[in-house]
């Protein structure tokens, strides 16, 4: 199996949101970036355990700036074999996909795995996009990732519950929780994932359908109304009197 | 320039973002000077009743039971392209999260997932969408002749005034399903978290899975949706649905009421969109107190007997 794993690069969960330039750009200042954790703890690792199961390749696949190079070099420190930067600014979720698909479309790749979604643009928008690109079938959300031979056993979730569904390679799916756990690189990884390849490809002519034209942060809280615990029962009278939500 | 809406209309009920969808549907289309063709499948009952939340026409494929993604994208982009439509509603769930990129990338319209409101058409087509897991707010200008708008739920009061609509089936051919379903596992029969309107969250400070009763409980009496941090899903003491949060689902109802919830920046991320919040905690510094509307410094074993006596005597009142 040929796998080919969507990493992307996001703000830390702990990272400061702020923006520059009158709003309209993200403020990176001081950020430390991390590889979602979407594509790092279940996209990849489930790839890689997949691949140690019944042989085959991991390579990644980032659309972005030199600045991605850190961020891809973690991935392959976890194991992937090899990585693939295609050299283009993204700007949207349609801009990620084409990239990516002009990529793949001639690979061969089995199984293209990416992240549920990012966790700065929260989009759940790039895989779907590949697979329509690619002409592939596309199973998003998915917790679960079993091969026997080239067919797919997935379960995923749909509104209401999970569906255990199957496909057979050559498929796209998007990883949620539960597919994998996440695994710390180790030493070896570390060191081995200096010289393990990482190929800048440049970017295909890409149209721009949409784009972030301003932020904004949500107002600020007002204070805290404090009820005392013995009196607890307050609090739903207040929430339908005062707040009128229950 | 009519609008096309893709929804899920299978089970016995229609979903309430659904009709929230068709709701958009119809303010862009008033907008636009056109009307709204709803696009679905399965065997629904009362397709025509879509009208009353804006549709005029319904299409339908009925052959199609599942989210085949595939599938469901020939339905929707070829129905809009024969209604000539110029923008095609969805919802941000796990149905529209398979279909709408699909669509977009087929008849390479820009999309916005996770929209929160309806679009700004004045001089241009923006749309405001939840960005960095709620923390903040975008607005995305959408270039592109056809647009693909994906609905977070709770983003609009649905409005149920029209008439009956006209279903007809899909004609077209729509392919071969190349994923299959072999089995479904419903997840209970309570109320669907994202849509949920009040949601009654516990952490960590519960202790274990065989104190979750009074949350039930709780929950139970004012019609809320549960959820849970993220440890309380990772030691299974809840399912994993229920975690909210940044790595969770991301939730905007109008009251969030959190039990022993430290309020983690992680957390807070996906559910500060909430209209209103209440915090319970023991720890008179815990952060979550800075998210809230309403505090109880508390033991949960003590505020939650309360809460339900209150809850109960509410019920009783109304
Ligand atoms: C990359 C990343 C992503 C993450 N994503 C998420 C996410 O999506 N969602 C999420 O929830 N977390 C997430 N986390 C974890 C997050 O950082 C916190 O660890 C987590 O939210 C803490 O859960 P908690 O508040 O239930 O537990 P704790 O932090 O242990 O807090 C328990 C709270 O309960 C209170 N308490 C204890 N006993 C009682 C009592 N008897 N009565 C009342 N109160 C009591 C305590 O004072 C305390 O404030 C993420 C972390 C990382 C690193
Ligand atoms: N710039 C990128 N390069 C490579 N993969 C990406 C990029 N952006 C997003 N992805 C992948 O697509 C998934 C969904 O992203 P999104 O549609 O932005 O929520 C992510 O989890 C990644 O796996």
């Amino acid at each position: 199996m040929k796998f080919l794993v969507l990493i992307s690069q996001v703000p830390d969960t702990t990272a400061r949101i702020a923006f520059t330039n009158d709003n309209t750009q993200y403020d990176g200042n001081g950020v430390t970036w991390i590889v979602n954790p979407y594509d790092e703890w279940y996209a990849l690792v489930r790839a890689l355990e997949l691949k140690e199961a019944n042989g085959g390749s991991v390579t990644t696949i980032t659309v972005g700036g030199a600045d991605c190079d850190a961020t891809i070099r973690k991935a392959l420190a976890i194991g992937a074999d090899d990585a693939v930067r295609v050299d283009a600014q993204p700007t949207d979720a349609y801009g990620v996909a084409a990239q990516v698909a002009a990529y793949a479309k001639d690979k061969g790749f089995d199984v293209v795995i990416a992240g549920k979604e990012t966790i700065d643009h929260n989009g759940s928008q790039v895989a779907g996009m590949v697979a329509e690109l690619l002409d592939l079938p596309y199973v998003p959300l998915a917790s679960k990732l079993d091969m026997a031979g080239n067919t797919a056993t997935v379960e995923r979730d749909v509104p209401g519950g999970v569906e255990v569904v199957e496909v057979n390679a050559p498929f796209v799916i998007s990883a949620a929780k539960g597919m994998a756990e996440q695994r710390i690189p180790n030493m070896r990884g570390i060191m081995a994932a200096r010289t393990k390849p990482l190929t800048v490809v440049p970017a295909a002519p890409v149209e721009t359908l949409s784009s972030t034209v301003k932020f904004e942060l949500p107002p600020a809280k007002q204070a805290v109304k404090m009820i005392p615990a013995d009196q607890a029962g307050q609090l739903i009278e207040l929430l339908h009197t005062e707040a009128k939500v229950i | 320039m009519s609008v096309v809406v893709f929804i899920d209309t299978r089970g016995d009920k229609l979903p309430k973002a659904a009709q929230e969808a068709l709701t958009y549907g119809k303010h862009i289309a008033a907008k636009l000077g056109g009307g709204v063709t709803a696009v679905t499948f399965g065997d629904g009952a009362n397709l025509e009743g879509l009208g009353a939340f804006g549709a005029t026409k319904v299409v339908v494929a009925k052959g199609v039971k599942t989210i085949e993604s595939q599938q469901l994208t020939k339905l929707v982009a070829d129905t809009a392209t024969t209604e000539k439509a110029q923008v095609i509603v969805c919802v941000h769930d796990g149905t529209g999260k398979a279909v709408a990129p699909r669509v977009a990338a087929r008849l390479k319209a820009g999309h916005v997932a996770g929209a929160i409101g309806l679009p700004n058409m004045d001089g241009g087509f923006q749309v405001k969408r939840n960005v960095f897991s709620g923390k903040a707010q975008a607005w995305v200008s959408i270039t592109s002749p056809v647009k693909v708008i994906s609905m977070m739920a709770n983003s609009i009061p649905i409005e149920s005034n029209g008439s009956p609509a006209t279903v007809s089936d899909f004609g077209g051919d729509l392919g071969a399903a190349r994923v299959t379903v072999k089995e479904v596992r419903k997840s209970g029969g309570g109320i669907n978290l994202p849509e949920a309107e009040i949601v009654v969250s516990a952490g960590r400070g519960m202790k274990g899975p065989e104190f979750w009763a009074p949350v039930e409980e709780l929950a139970k009496e004012l019609g809320a949706a549960t959820a849970c941090s993220r440890p309380v899903a990772d030691m299974h003491w809840r399912p994993h649905h229920e975690h909210v949060g940044q790595t969770g689902v991301a939730i905007r109802p109008n009251c969030y009421i959190a039990i022993g919830i430290s309020g983690a920046i992680q957390h807070l991320a996906g559910v500060n969109q909430s209209k209103v919040i209440a915090v319970i905690n023991k720890d008179p510094e815990a952060p979550f107190f800075k998210a809230a509307d309403y505090g109880i410094i508390g033991d949960a074993a003590e505020v939650l007997p309360q809460l339900i006596a209150a809850a109960k005597k509410l019920n009783a009142e109304r």
